[in-house]
C-alpha cells in the first residue's frame, strides 16, 4: 500500500504549529478536535496513505454557518474510522443522536416489513424517493482514490448492472463520452448530476479528475437508477411520480440486493460493519445512509408556527425541492427522513411513511380552517 | 543537478529553521538537504497505465507533454518532502483549458520539482517560454533600474504603473504543497524582514485572519486586498487551502510598495503609482526587492533563485524574472484598430482588462503588460536589437513594456489626428 512520505516530512513539524485555526468554525469536527487528540492522530496514517489533515481538510477551510451544523470531515477508506476513531466517534456521537462506540446498527431491508405506504393521498404527495449510497470493499473512497481506481470501480459496477434483468434492466452512461442528445433527456428526467461546485465537497478531493470514471445508470422504465463515483462509490436511487412509497421501497431493496449479490460473486462485497452499518465517504451517512423522502404540498402546514416542532417530533427534515441547501417553492417541500445510523431502513422509511400521512391530514385540516393542535405528536 | 542547487545553505540560515521548529531531529533534517535526492518512491495499487489521465479534450502545455512514457517515468517518483506527479499535474487534468487561451496545466510543490520532474517540466518551460531550454540555457537577473530610459510616460494616456513579481522563501515548500507550519513560518520569516524597512519603504502587516473591518474596507478601496482564489486553475492545486490563516497584506505607509504573503506564492512584491512614471516606480521595485532580500538573508534565509531558472515560483509560467510591468492606458482609437493584437504580438506585450486576468477592457483603457518572464532579464534593450546568448532579463523586460508603450501612445496620438499607423516588424525569434 502506499506510503504518504509527505506526511512523514509534516512530522518534523511540532503538532502545535500544524493545529488549524478553527476560531471561527462551527462545524463538528471543530467542536471535537483538541491539540491532543490532533498529536495522537497525526503521526497515523491508513493502510493506503490517509492521513487525519486529509481527513479534516473540507472542515478546516469551510468554516460552516452560525445556524447550519456541517459535518467538517470525510473517511478516505474504511479504515478511517478505526484509525481516526478518537476523533470521529465523537463527531459519529453528536452528529447521530448519541450514538455510542460499543452500539450496534441493525440493517432490515426486508420490505415486507413496511407497513402502508402504498395510500398517500397523490393531491399532495407529487413524488417518492429513497437513496442510500455503497462502498465498495478494496478500494478507496472518492476523496482518497487514484484515477486506476476510480476506474475498477466503474468497470466493476458497469459488470454488475449489466447482469441485472426484468424490472431492472438497463444502461449506463459514462459522463465523459455522453452525446448532447443523452445529456438533455438525463437532465428532463432529472438525473444527471453534475461537477459538484460545493466547497464542502470540493475541498475534500471528491471532483478530482473530473468527469473521468464518473457516470450514470438507471434502467428502462426510468424507475431505478444508480450514480458512480460521485460523493460515494455508488448512488443507488428509486424513485417515481406519486405517493406509493410501498412500491418504491420494494424496488430499492430489491435491486440493492441483486446487486449486493453481483459485487459478492466478484469478491467486493459492501463496505459494511455491526457498528457503523454501510461505511461511506461522510460521516452522517452512516448507517443506512437512507433519505427516503416525498415531494408534497403544504402549503398552510409549512407556516404554522408549530412546523418546525412537528417535523422534530417525527424525526423528519425538510428541504427545498432542489434537494439539499435549496428553497420550498409553492408550498411544496421534500420531507424524508434525519437519522440514519441507529435505526434499520424499514424503521425510517415507516417514520417517513407514517409522518407525511399525519402531515397531510393536517394540512387538509387546515385547509377547512380547523386547529391542529390535538394532532400534534409526540417526539419518537 | 547538483549544480542548480550550487547555493548551499548557509549556517545561519540552519539556525533559523532551528530556531523555529527547535530539537535535533531537524538539523538531520537539514544536513540531508545539501543535494537533491527524490523522496521515497511512491508505492501504488495500480499500474501506471492504469493511472495515466485522460487527456484528449484538453488544451494546455502540460497536456501537450505528458506522454504515457513520461508519466510512467515520474509517477513513482516523489521530492524530499513527498510531493508527487500526479499533485503536480492535478491541477491541469481537472481544468481541460480553453481551445483558444493555453493555461500551463502544473504546479511545482518545492524547488525540487523543477529537478525531480524536470523530464515534463522542461518541455512545459520550453514551450511557455519560447524555446528557452532549461538544460542548456542560463537565465540572467539584471535588478539594475539605472539603465533604463524613456520611463515617464504623457499621464493623458496612462492612468497608472505597476511592476509585479513574486519571490519563493528556500527550504519552505510551496503553495500547492505547505503545511500550516510551513505557511506560517514564510509569514513569519517575510513580516520579520519586512518590519525592518526604513523611510519611504517603511510599512504595516495587516493579517487576513485579524484584520477588522476598517481595515479590509481601506484595503479594498485601495486596490491591495486580494480575496481567497475562486479560478479552479489555483484552488484544483492546493493553493487554498486552510485560508485565510497565514495570509496577509504588507504596504509601505505610502501606498506604493506591497507584498502579498502567501497568495498564489510565498510572496507577491508590487511597486505601483498613479500616473506614468514607470521609472520611478521600477526604481522603488529593485531597491524595495534588494533591501528585503538583505533583511532575510541577516536572518539566514534565502531567496529559491538558479542559474537556469532564475526565481523560482510556484507556475512555470513565472519562472525567471515572474516580472510583470504594466499600465493602465487609454487607447479608445487602437482600441477600435483590427491592428491591435499583432501590434502587441510584435512588441512582445500582453493586453488585459483593468480588473487584471481574464477580465475584459472598459471604455477603452487596457492593462498592458510584458509577455515574456524567462530568458529575458528585467532590463531591456529595444526588442530589434542582436540577441546574445542566454536571455534578456528584468531591466530588458521593464525597457520592452516602456518602448512598447511609448509606440502605443504614439500609434493612438496619431490615430486621433487621421493619420495611419503601422504595425512593428516582430522582433528576433528568441531562442533557438
Amino acid at each position: 500500500m502506499a506510503k504518504n512520505c509527505h506526511n512523514d516530512y509534516k512530522m518534523k513539524f511540532s503538532g502545535d504549529e500544524e493545529f488549524p485555526d478553527l476560531s471561527l468554525h462551527n462545524n463538528h469536527m471543530a467542536k471535537v478536535l483538541t491539540k491532543e487528540i490532533y498529536a495522537k492522530l497525526r503521526g497515523k496514517s491508513t493502510p493506503s496513505g490517509f492521513t487525519v489533515d486529509d481527513v479534516i481538510q473540507t472542515g478546516v477551510d469551510n468554516p460552516g454557518h452560525p445556524f447550519i451544523m456541517t459535518v467538517g470531515c470525510v473517511a478516505g477508506d474504511e479504515e478511517s474510522y478505526e484509525a481516526f476513531k478518537e476523533l470521529l466517534d465523537p463527531i459519529i456521537s453528536d452528529r447521530h443522536g448519541g450514538y455510542k462506540p460499543t452500539d450496534k446498527h441493525a440493517t432490515d431491508l426486508n420490505f415486507e416489513n413496511l407497513k402502508g405506504g402504498d395510500d398517500l393521498d397523490p393531491n399532495y404527495v407529487l413524488s417518492s424517493r429513497v437513496r442510500t449510497g455503497r462502498s465498495i470493499k478494496g478500494f478507496t473512497l472518492p476523496p482518497h482514490n487514484s484515477r486506476g481506481e476510480r476506474r475498477g470501480i466503474e468497470k466493476l459496477s458497469i459488470e454488475a448492472l449489466a447482469s441485472l434483468d426484468g424490472e431492472f434492466k438497463g444502461k449506463y452512461y459514462p459522463l465523459s463520452g455522453m452525446t448532447d442528445a443523452e445529456q438533455d433527456l438525463l437532465i428532463n428526467d432529472h438525473f444527471l448530476f453534475d461537477k459538484p461546485v460545493s466547497p464542502l465537497l470540493t475541498c475534500a478531493g471528491m471532483a478530482r479528475d473530473w468527469p473521468d470514471g464518473r457516470g450514470i445508470w438507471h434502467n428502462n422504465n426510468k424507475t431505478f437508477l444508480v450514480w458512480v463515483n460521485e460523493e460515494d462509490h455508488l448512488r443507488v436511487i428509486s424513485m417515481q411520480q406519486g405517493g406509493n412509497m410501498k412500491e418504491v421501497f420494494r424496488r430499492f431493496c430489491v435491486g440493492l440486493q441483486n446487486i449486493e449479490g453481483i459485487f459478492k460473486k466478484h469478491n467486493h462485497g459492501f463496505m459494511w460493519n455491526e457498528h457503523l452499518g454501510y461505511i461511506l465517504t461522510c460521516p452522517s451517512n452512516l448507517g443506512t445512509g437512507l433519505r427516503g423522502g416525498v415531494h408534497v404540498k403544504l402549503p398552510k402546514l409549512s407556516t404554522h408556527a408549530k412546523f418546525e416542532e412537528i417535523l422534530t417530533r417525527l424525526r423528519l427534515q425538510k428541504r427545498g425541492t432542489g434537494g439539499v441547501d435549496t428553497a420550498s417553492v409553492g408550498g411544496v417541500f421534500d420531507i424524508s427522513n434525519a437519522d440514519r445510523l441507529g435505526s434499520s431502513e424499514v424503521a425510517q422509511v415507516q417514520m417517513v411513511v407514517d409522518g407525511v400521512k399525519l402531515m397531510v391530514e393536517m394540512e387538509k385540516k387546515l385547509e377547512k380552517g380547523e386547529a391542529i393542535d390535538g394532532m400534534i405528536p409526540a417526539q419518537k | 543537478m547538483a549544480s542548480s542547487f550550487s547555493r548551499i545553505l548557509t549556517t545561519r540560515r540552519k539556525i533559523g529553521l532551528l530556531s523555529a521548529v527547535g530539537g535535533s531531529v531537524t538539523a538531520g533534517f537539514l544536513l540531508h538537504r545539501e543535494h537533491v535526492g527524490a523522496g521515497a518512491p511512491v508505492r501504488r495499487s495500480y499500474p501506471a497505465s492504469a493511472e495515466y489521465p485522460d487527456l484528449r479534450k484538453h488544451n494546455n502545455c502540460m497536456a501537450s507533454h505528458l506522454t504515457p512514457a513520461i508519466y510512467a517515468k515520474l509517477v513513482d517518483k516523489a521530492t524530499p518532502n513527498g510531493y508527487t506527479l500526479d499533485l503536480a499535474i492535478q491541477t491541469g487534468v481537472d481544468n481541460p483549458g480553453h481551445p483558444f487561451i493555453k493555461t500551463v496545466g502544473m504546479v511545482a510543490g518545492d524547488e525540487e520539482s523543477y529537478e525531480v520532474f524536470a523530464d515534463l517540466l522542461d518541455p512545459v518551460i520550453k514551450e511557455r517560454h519560447n524555446g528557452y531550454n532549461p538544460s542548456t540555457m542560463k537565465h540572467p537577473t539584471d535588478l539594475d533600474s539605472s539603465k533604463i530610459h524613456s520611463g515617464n510616460f504623457d499621464p493623458r494616456y496612462v492612468l497608472s504603473s505597476r511592476v509585479r513579481t513574486g519571490r519563493s522563501i528556500r527550504g519552505l515548500s510551496l503553495p500547492p504543497a505547505c503545511t500550516r507550519a510551513e505557511r506560517r513560518e514564510v509569514e513569519r520569516v517575510v513580516v520579520d524582514a519586512l518590519a525592518g524597512l526604513k523611510d519611504d519603504l517603511a510599512g504595516k502587516y495587516y493579517s487576513l485572519t485579524v484584520m477588522t473591518d476598517a481595515e479590509q474596507q481601506q484595503l479594498i478601496d485601495d486596490h491591495f486586498l486580494f480575496d481567497k482564489p475562486v479560478s479552479p486553475l489555483l484552488t484544483c492545486s492546493g493553493m487554498a487551502r486552510d485560508w485565510p490563516d497565514a495570509r496577509g497584506i504588507w504596504h509601505n505607509n505610502e501606498k506604493t510598495f506591497l507584498v502579498w504573503v502567501n497568495e498564489e506564492d510565498h510572496t507577491r512584491v508590487i511597486s505601483m503609482e498613479k500616473g506614468g512614471n514607470m521609472k520611478r516606480v521600477f526604481e522603488r521595485f529593485c531597491n524595495g526587492l534588494k533591501e528585503v532580500e538583505r533583511l532575510i538573508q541577516e536572518r539566514g534565509w534565502e531567496f529559491m533563485w538558479n542559474e537556469k531558472l532564475g526565481y523560482i515560483l510556484t507556475c512555470p509560467s513565472n519562472l525567471g524574472t515572474g516580472l510583470r510591468a504594466g499600465v493602465h492606458v487609454k487607447l479608445p482609437l487602437m482600441s477600435r484598430d483590427p491592428r491591435l493584437n499583432k501590434i502587441l504580438d510584435n512588441l512582445r506585450l500582453q493586453k488585459r482588462g483593468t480588473g487584471g486576468v481574464d477580465t475584459a477592457a472598459v471604455g477603452g483603457t487596457y492593462d498592458i503588460s510584458n509577455l515574456d518572464r524567462l530568458g529575458l532579464s528585467e532590463t531591456c534593450f529595444h526588442s530589434g536589437e542582436e540577441h546574445f546568448e542566454g536571455g534578456v532579463n528584468k531591466v530588458q523586460l521593464v525597457q520592452t513594456v516602456i518602448d512598447g508603450v511609448n509606440y502605443l501612445i504614439e500609434c493612438e496620438k496619431r490615430l486621433e489626428k487621421g493619420q495611419d499607423i503601422k504595425v512593428p516588424p516582430p522582433p528576433h525569434k528568441l531562442f533557438k
